[in-house]
């Protein structure tokens, strides 16, 4: 009994634990130089729907001793079960950097994402990446979020959306400012979204959505905000968790 | 020989007196009674519930979890559904909130969903074989079994199983079915909708009837062979035509076109040679033309709308008469064209077509050079505009629309297997098959007619989940379940003013009772929400009320008389019947209200955050500009719309504050004493 108890462990951990992607190498040509170091150039702390291709690829550069780019050092990507890359490996090209589109996995949480290459020495420089998934409720609150919030939360400024940041005194929080918004619990957001900002002494400007906003819309907006928070959340009580 | 005695002596070993015959029975007996406990203790399901019940023993919770626990095979039954799902049985921590934080499957809480968990039960969103007790069985697709588990980028394709409307929780399916609307799917595919009817088109694919006047054979030559090499926004796909069928399509159709009266426009010599080309990019801007047509910038990026065709190069493609008579008014060419006819002078007509003109790329037609067409090459070309079903979207004289040009598409989400045709090297699947046929539809068998779309990998994905989405059980839900779309609207507005509210093409950017784009503010409470004063000078030269916006309301050089008809059906059609537009006054308010409404804007409510009043002091660029709102609505508008916005207009983003009578009241004297001055109506 406990030897098939122990087995059907051993199953599981192999089956869902190591799931580590094996990725096709045969039409990646042979490199032809190795860096010492694999930094990140672009792409990543990207969120999406689950299962879903990110909108802009993933880009990491290959340099050598001096922070030069190297060319034709190859690259590649791993990532948990789900996740697949559009090549998985390759060499850089002349500014010593390697593109990969990148469809993130069918779980909503963080996907750590590996990419490495051969060093000089003959080890292999690792280089994680993170991308967020975002599940229904989490796509609901940015949904919700594009259409309420981020003309003033979000900087960023289109034609399309034109930003009211710069126009207001009190600078609203962006909602990937983890350093605040981490320190702030569920009832603390939900009572500045419904009542405003001075609901918690807050700016004024901020206008309360209580009447306007649904309980689940509020939850999916504060389910959101916590998914794309940088540092990442971690919700109070659950540290036992980890063992 | 020597086998042949081994196996008679193994045979007199077992069998060979009655009292080893009745031993070994026996034990054959034991042995195969003891098969069915033997499976069953070593199923998969039950290490799975094992190892839950281990992993539970170390948290904080157990006792809660270990009480929720129950073993052996569960299962959700939804007889009327067609749903036997045993999924819990190993998925068995589902509903536990606590385990969020788990990552190891199968144990993980479900995320989210707006529905309870046993409401549906699974295989209705995630597919798979719900009845099913091993890993494998239950989430590939088997010989018995093939429906396989539906990968998570299409999930949102289950919901709208149910909901045909819009949800704010399935972007992509939302734009999977506008795209399936809009490329032009439709023309050719038939989608039927349970609640009868079928899909409609939102595209609005040219005539060809007159096509000879608008541009030239080469033109069509050329674009025949890549429409994506003429403008990269160009919606239709590419038909991978030889040389000699692009060629004999464009003699016939050029031999086919008749000519439209007044559908070329020759200008006077001296109203061509006044226009300067300064002043055509400014009158391009001024008219707000980018609002729907875009043009590739220098650095190759699309810049402005996607309603209209892309002008990139319309120099190349446009006869020049042509072009001057399409300005002049479009509606002669194409009467229902989206374009509104814009009452611009000879003068403004030619600056325009001028600029227009020089929008040229020699590069196109370079390489196009064709002989005369033969009666022989005309013939040929009728045949296969008639093959490749050209009349399923555009109008060509002489040539029936056919029906069921192309396989119905009704149920394809539930298309089988066994029924499909894979590209060599592809995975097995209805998803793999469906967005392998939108990114190469050619490349499944010699002789097919789809043509080449160039979708974008998100875009071929959006519509791989509205495609899944169609499939049987959408058709058969029992109607309690299925959550229609709004019915389409058929609004058209009437008279005098219903035509040139069709002239000028206003539901290309408003929507009018359910009707139209929202590009554009929804017009259809317009009459109780404006003064008649300003709403008049509004039609005469549009001011924008929102200063950061780009996209805004061209001038349309009306006619005082249009003026007068548009206003007067404007202000006695689009009534609110909620309540009376003339039951507060304009002005006359009480200095001490309208100072007590002044406090509460930028104290209580802080406006200002999103509106201007002070046009020194506000910066406010969310909401339109107030600086003159008490001459432009009125003030029973106002206080209905301080205390429940929504229900004037419902999803704009202004928040229901709850407001009270009073706070409403002294708002709106508030608000109504801002008149402006006379000079801001020139500013821009």
């Amino acid at each position: 009994m406990k030897l098939s108890v122990s087995a059907g462990l051993l199953c599981l951990a192999l089956m869902l634990c190591g799931c580590t992607r094996k990725q096709p190498s045969s039409s990646v040509p042979k490199p032809t130089a190795t860096g010492v170091a694999l930094v990140e150039v672009s792409g990543g702390k990207q969120s999406g729907s689950v299962g879903t291709s990110l909108a802009q690829p993933v880009v990491v550069q290959v340099n050598d001793e001096q922070g030069n780019g190297v060319t034709g050092a190859l690259v590649s990507f791993r990532g948990p079960r789900e996740v697949s890359f559009d090549p998985p490996a390759g060499l850089t090209d002349s500014s010593g950097q390697f593109t990969t589109n990148v469809s993130i996995g069918g779980m909503a949480g963080r996907d750590q994402l590996i990419a490495s290459t051969p060093a000089k020495s003959g080890k292999t420089v690792d280089l994680k990446i993170e991308e967020i998934v975002l599940g229904y409720q989490e796509v609901v609150g940015r949904e919700l979020s594009e259409q309420y919030c981020a003309r003033c939360h979000n900087s960023e400024s289109s034609a399309e959306r034109v930003s009211n940041f710069d126009n207001l005194e009190i600078k609203p929080h962006g909602f990937t400012e983890g350093d605040t918004l981490n320190k702030m619990t569920d009832a603390d957001l939900t009572a500045i979204i419904s009542h405003g900002g001075p609901a918690l002494n807050k700016s004024a400007l901020m206008p309360p959505y209580g009447y306007t906003l649904s309980k689940s819309d509020i939850q999916a907006l504060i389910a959101y905000i916590r998914m794309v928070s940088d540092p990442p959340y971690h919700a109070p009580g659950m540290l036992y968790a980890q063992q | 020989m020597q086998s042949s005695n081994n196996h008679r002596s193994l045979w007199q070993r077992l069998f060979g007196d009655p009292i080893r015959a009745f031993g070994t029975l026996g034990v054959i007996i034991l042995v195969s009674l003891a098969i069915a406990p033997a499976k069953n203790h070593f199923s998969e399901w039950r290490h799975y519930q094992n190892a839950y019940l281990s992993m539970i023993r170390g948290r904080g919770e157990a006792v809660t979890l270990q009480r929720h626990f129950e073993g052996g095979i569960q299962q959700i039954w939804h007889p009327e559904l067609g749903v036997v799902d045993r999924c819990t049985t190993c998925h068995v921590g589902l509903k536990e909130t606590s385990l969020t934080d788990v990552s190891l499957q199968p144990f993980r809480t479900h995320p989210v969903i707006p529905h309870k968990l046993d409401q549906f039960g699974c295989v209705m969103c995630h597919r798979g074989q719900g009845v099913a007790t091993t890993v494998e069985e239950a989430h590939s697709s088997t010989l018995a079994w093939e429906q396989p588990l539906l990968p998570a980028r299409y999930l949102e394709s289950s919901c709208g199983q149910c909901h045909r409307q819009p949800l704010v929780g399935t972007p992509q399916l939302n734009q999977g079915r506008e795209l399936l609307a809009r490329s032009g799917c439709v023309h050719c595919h038939t989608v039927k909708l349970p609640e009868g009817g079928t899909m409609k088109g939102t595209d609005d694919p040219p005539p060809l009837l007159h096509i000879a006047d608008k541009t030239t054979r080469e033109w069509i030559f050329a674009w025949l062979k890549d429409p994506q090499a003429y403008a990269v926004s160009a919606r239709m796909p590419n038909f991978k035509l030889s040389d000699a069928d692009a060629r004999d399509i464009s003699a016939f159709l050029i031999a086919n076109s008749t000519s439209a009266s007044g559908d070329a426009l020759s200008l006077p010599a001296s109203v061509q040679k006044a226009a300067d080309p300064t002043a055509g990019a400014s009158l391009y801007g001024e008219s707000f033309c980018a609002t729907c047509h875009a043009v590739q910038n220098a650095a190759g990026n699309l810049v402005g709308g996607n309603i209209g065709p892309e002008l990139t190069r319309i120099g190349s493609k446009a006869k020049p008469e042509w072009l001057a008579a399409w300005i002049t008014n479009p509606r002669i060419y194409d009467p229902p064209t989206e374009m509104p006819h814009y009452r611009f002078s000879e003068q403004q007509v030619a600056t325009l077509a001028g600029y227009l003109q020089a929008k040229t790329d020699s590069d196109f037609l370079a390489n196009v050079h064709l002989e005369p067409a033969t009666p022989e090459q005309i013939a040929h070309g009728k045949l296969l505009v008639t093959e490749y079903g050209c009349a399923s979207c555009h109008e060509i004289g002489g040539i029936q629309k056919p029906e069921n040009f192309a396989p119905e598409l009704t149920r394809i989400g539930s298309k089988p297997i066994s029924q499909l045709i894979f590209v060599a090297g592809m995975p097995h699947t209805l998803s793999d098959y469906i967005a392998g046929k939108l990114r190469q539809p050619r490349a499944f068998a010699p002789g097919l007619k789809m043509p080449q779309y160039s979708f974008t990998p998100a875009q071929v994905d959006a519509l791989t989940t509205a495609l899944l989405a169609l499939n049987e059980r959408s058709q058969t839900l029992p109607s309690a379940l299925s959550v229609a779309a709004p019915p389409e609207s058929h609004y058209r507005p009437a008279g005098k003013a219903g035509q040139l509210i069709g002239d000028l093409a206003c539901l290309s950017c408003h929507r009018i009772n359910g009707r139209g784009s929202d590009l554009a503010p929804d017009l259809t409470w317009e009459g109780s929400s404006v003064q008649r004063k300003w709403l008049e000078d509004f039609l005469r030269n549009p001011n924008t009320l929102r200063p950061a916006l780009i996209r805004r309301m061209p001038k349309f050089n009306l006619k005082p008389d249009e003026i007068t008809t548009l206003s007067d059906y404007m202000m006695t059609v689009y009534e609110t019947p909620a309540f009376d537009r003339d039951s507060m006054p304009v002005s006359g308010y009480a200095p001490a209200e309208i100072e007590h409404g002044r406090q509460l804007f930028y104290s209580k409510y802080a406006c200002q955050s999103c509106h201007i009043v002070d046009a020194k002091a506000d910066k406010g660029y969310i909401g339109p500009t107030l600086t003159e709102v008490g001459s432009r609505l009125n003030a029973a508008w106002i206080y209905n719309w301080l205390k429940n916005p929504q229900s004037l207009r419902p999803g704009t983003i202004e928040p229901n504050r709850n407001m009270g009578d009073e706070d409403s009241h002294a708002l709106t004297a508030f608000l109504m004493s801002q008149k402006g001055s006379a000079k801001q109506g020139a500013k821009k």
